[in-house]
């Protein structure tokens, strides 16, 4: 049975599991907050999250940190729902 | 199809396009039912901007590591517990 990038438990590996931890910087905390607030407000629940991230692509997933992968499936779901227009959040970055 | 503490059951092993947490190394494997849990919102639909209802039993089983991995050289005692779904479970005895 094929599986999807995310579904990784037993996946064939001779790499070490890398236990590393790290301090988590402003993006981060703050991702985390969009998301707990998205939740609280009915606006994308977490199982909406968990399909976004399992809608990236396998290289793009592979590639992608922890929070990277939660503004990925925010920025898709919310687009999808259309609180976000798509490419707004660039544009704004972009001013 | 509900279960109880010590029945034995099996991980369906069917097609599913989208999301779901029922964990690919655990489909088709033969776990016991450890503990019954609460009904929880369905994922499956919830994950799509539905409500989730109705609500699905979910159920804590056990797994033998040496059932899951073939080539488990660990302690043969050892074991995975994982919450799963009840329409993802089959009686298997």
């Amino acid at each position: 049975m094929e599986r999807a990038v995310h579904d990784r438990g037993g996946w064939p590996t001779d790499a070490p599991v890398d236990r590393s931890e790290h301090e988590l910087a402003d993006w981060e905390l703050l991702m985390d907050a969009i998301v707990g607030a998205l939740s609280r407000s009915g606006a994308m629940n977490v199982d909406e999250l968990r399909r976004g991230i399992e809608s990236m692509e396998p290289a793009a997933y592979a590639a992608a940190a922890y929070y990277e992968r939660w503004l990925f499936a925010t920025e898709t779901i919310l687009a999808e729902k259309g609180l976000l227009a798509s490419g707004e959040l660039d544009e704004r970055l972009s001013r | 199809m509900s279960f109880a503490p010590g029945d034995t059951v099996r991980v369906s092993s069917r097609a599913h396009e989208g999301h779901h947490r029922a964990p690919g190394y655990l489909k088709g494997k033969i776990g016991t039912v450890e503990r019954v849990h609460d009904r929880f919102l369905n994922p499956e639909t919830r994950a799509y901007g539905k409500d989730g209802e109705p609500a699905k039993r979910l159920y804590l089983v056990g797994f033998e590591l040496g059932d899951l991995w073939p080539t488990y050289r660990g302690d043969a005692d050892d074991r995975l517990v994982a919450d799963v779904f009840e329409h993802w479970l089959e009686p298997a005895s």
